[in-house]
């Protein structure tokens, strides 16, 4: 399988007052087509800080990152939003719908970004938000749906604009068990259906259990990098 | 389109915030243009006053005539001058006047007084001079009658049917004298004018002071104020050397600076209100922005590029300040149109002092478009303003800080 992402010397210095923080320390790591890897360590082990340097969110101090042969970080700040809407998906801890959106409407906003025409925008929509199990709550707004749902509609507007592949981090963190466990075999699911790669940050054993890679992190470095047979 | 929805769905996210900035946006427009009419229709009031009692909104004479106002920088008027002022489309009445001074005597009785020789028809079309006759009858071409002031009357102890002796200086020096009957008794608003007028036609007025067909002025009128710096312009340009034309305002420079330093007044009175105002919808603005911090950063995450971001938070700014203007408009304009029609009446020495002016005891309100939509546009100028910052935030906003928000 092709490789997605290639990373390359990937370093991130904080400057405080007085101390320099290596939040992450000269990573190189690539990610296949179709992988469902969960990126684990400690909390302060820089894991959100290595998944916003590879999702285009916070540039690095050193390094590349290469998704389908782009040097992101080489790109204008205009085209690296161009880039991320239509190569990355994101799935956040706290959901982070649009509040005055409904589910649909949140669905469709990226596509809408992506000036896709309004027909299958709608199609889209509401393919993917029965994927995801919520096809009856399109309309409704985000504050009438639970964490679930919420965090539901979220994996469907990353799946949206069709990226290469979905970042998550910990998107686990604020549902219960049942809620979980539901989305775990979801973003399986997903990511069968869809052959998107799919990369976790997290600590959530029940993620990790799913994951067919893990790469542990501590310290800004790769601990470990180990692939696991699944169902 | 999307923008626009999203920027007016944010906005009702906490209604309560959106209605009371609105609401304090709407007061202040309401208040703001109640003032505005207020003032505006006093000072529609004292030109109108001033320009339909006696001056008129133009007047045209020789430029000597304005220098030194004797009889002797009188002018014949010509048939180019006579076509111009014809021709002038703004123009609705003129009429000619020859003014001098004499003494006016009756028994033992002298005292100086202001002949004003004219057209009995066009004065009454200019400055209705007809409804200040208090006793007798209105002057007429056919006969000699003069009207005399009421207190001027008084002071020489003549009535209507007893004669009054005017006896002065004529054109070039020439000996002006003549007795003329007493035709009615004229009561002005102003004192000072019922001290001093004497009124008769144009006719026995250029008999008495020698100077057959001579004036001192045409007096011009036009619609109204707003149709005067047109009419003024184009006339200015053909009225040529020795003639000349003023407006009301550069023969009355006086009456300017007072509704001027009115004008000064109510502004700053105005800018306070709108100073609270900006300050109020700043506040709404900065706590929407920093309440939505991370909506924000999710927005530009997912692929909005921050001009749409911006575009979108410019929209709840002026949204903000559209709903607050058009609500404030729209209650503004009835209720300073009922006032239009039923002016308020002053009673007391506020009254009396009025009266004294020459003014109307009323407060007048106006209704004129720039009344309303000024407020609008100050509104407008302050939304953009305040839009500035968001749109600055949405620019320099930090993605990861704002993520973590």
């Amino acid at each position: 399988m092709n490789n997605v992402i290639e990373i390359k010397g990937l370093t991130k210095i904080y400057n405080s007052s007085e101390i320099k923080v290596k939040a992450v320390d000269g990573i190189d790591i690539n990610f296949k087509e179709g992988e469902f890897t969960a990126v684990v360590g400690p909390s302060g082990s820089g894991k959100t800080t290595f998944l916003n340097m590879l999702g285009g969110l916070d540039r690095p101090t050193e390094g590349e990152v290469i998704i389908g042969g782009v040097d992101v970080w080489k790109l204008s700040s205009r085209k690296l939003i161009d880039f991320r809407m239509n190569n990355i998906g994101f799935v956040f801890q706290s959901y982070n719908l649009i509040p005055v959106l409904t589910a649909g409407e949140n669905v469709e906003f990226i596509m809408q970004l992506q000036g896709r025409p309004k027909k299958e925008r709608e199609v889209r929509t509401k393919e993917l938000l029965e994927a995801v199990g919520i096809g009856d709550r399109i309309k409704s707004r985000p504050s009438k749906l639970s964490g679930g749902q919420q965090q539901r509609v979220a994996v469907a507007r990353a799946l949206a604009s069709k990226p290469e592949f979905i970042l998550a981090d910990e998107p686990t963190a604020n549902l219960d068990s049942a809620a979980t466990v539901g989305l775990l075999e979801l973003m399986s699911q997903m990511n069968k259906k869809f052959n998107t790669t799919f990369i976790f940050a997290t600590h959530d054993q029940r993620v990790m259990d799913k994951a067919r890679r893990i790469v542990t992190i501590e310290d800004g470095k790769i601990l470990k990098d180990e692939y696991f047979e699944r169902e | 389109m999307k923008n626009i929805i999203i920027a007016w769905r944010n906005l009702w996210r906490k209604p309560w915030r959106t209605v009371i900035t609105s609401g304090s946006i709407f007061f202040g427009v309401l208040l703001s243009a109640f003032m505005t009419s207020l003032q505006y229709g006093t000072y529609e009031t004292i030109i109108d006053n001033v320009v339909k009692f006696y001056s008129g909104y133009m007047q045209v004479f020789t430029e000597e005539y304005h220098e030194n106002k004797t009889i002797n920088n009188t002018f014949i008027l010509s048939d180019t001058l006579k076509s111009i002022i014809e021709n002038e489309n703004d123009l609705t009445h003129y009429t000619s006047r020859l003014e001098y001074f004499s003494l006016a005597s009756s028994n033992e009785i002298t005292k100086g007084s202001i002949i004003i020789g004219v057209d009995p028809e066009g004065e009454n079309k200019v400055t209705g001079l007809k409804k200040w006759v208090k006793e007798g009858s209105y002057l007429n071409n056919d006969n000699q009658g003069v009207l005399v002031a009421i207190d001027l009357a008084k002071y020489l102890k003549v009535g209507v049917g007893d004669s009054i002796v005017l006896y002065g200086q004529g054109f070039h020096g020439v000996m002006a004298a003549g007795i003329y009957p007493v035709a009615g008794i004229l009561d002005f608003p102003s004192p000072e004018l019922n001290k001093q007028f004497i009124y008769m036609t144009l006719e026995a007025s250029q008999e008495l002071f020698s100077a057959p067909n001579r004036l001192t002025s045409i007096v011009l009128m036009v619609e109204d104020n707003y149709k005067l710096p047109s009419a003024l312009k184009h006339l200015k340009k053909e009225i040529k050397d020795p003639m000349m034309v003023m407006s009301w305002q550069e023969l009355q420079p006086e009456l300017v600076q007072m509704i001027d330093g009115d004008k000064a007044g109510g502004t700053f009175i105005k800018s306070l209100l709108y100073i609270i105002i900006t300050f109020g919808i700043l506040g709404t603005i900065l706590m929407m922005v920093s309440e939505r911090k991370r909506e924000l950063g999710v927005m530009i995450a997912i692929g909005m590029q921050r001009a749409k971001l911006s575009t979108i938070l410019f929209f709840e700014t002026l949204f903000i300040g559209f709903i607050g203007t058009t609500a404030g408009i729209a209650v503004s304009i009835p209720i300073t149109y009922w006032y239009y029609m039923n002016p308020v009446p002053i009673t007391g020495d506020a009254a009396k002092a009025m009266t004294d002016m020459g003014i109307e005891p009323f407060m007048y309100f106006s209704v004129q478009p720039d009344v309303y939509y000024f407020q609008a546009l100050i509104i407008l100028l302050i939304t953009m303003m305040i839009s500035v910052y968001p749109i600055i935030k949405s620019f320099t906003l930090n993605l990861t800080s704002a993520l973590r928000a």
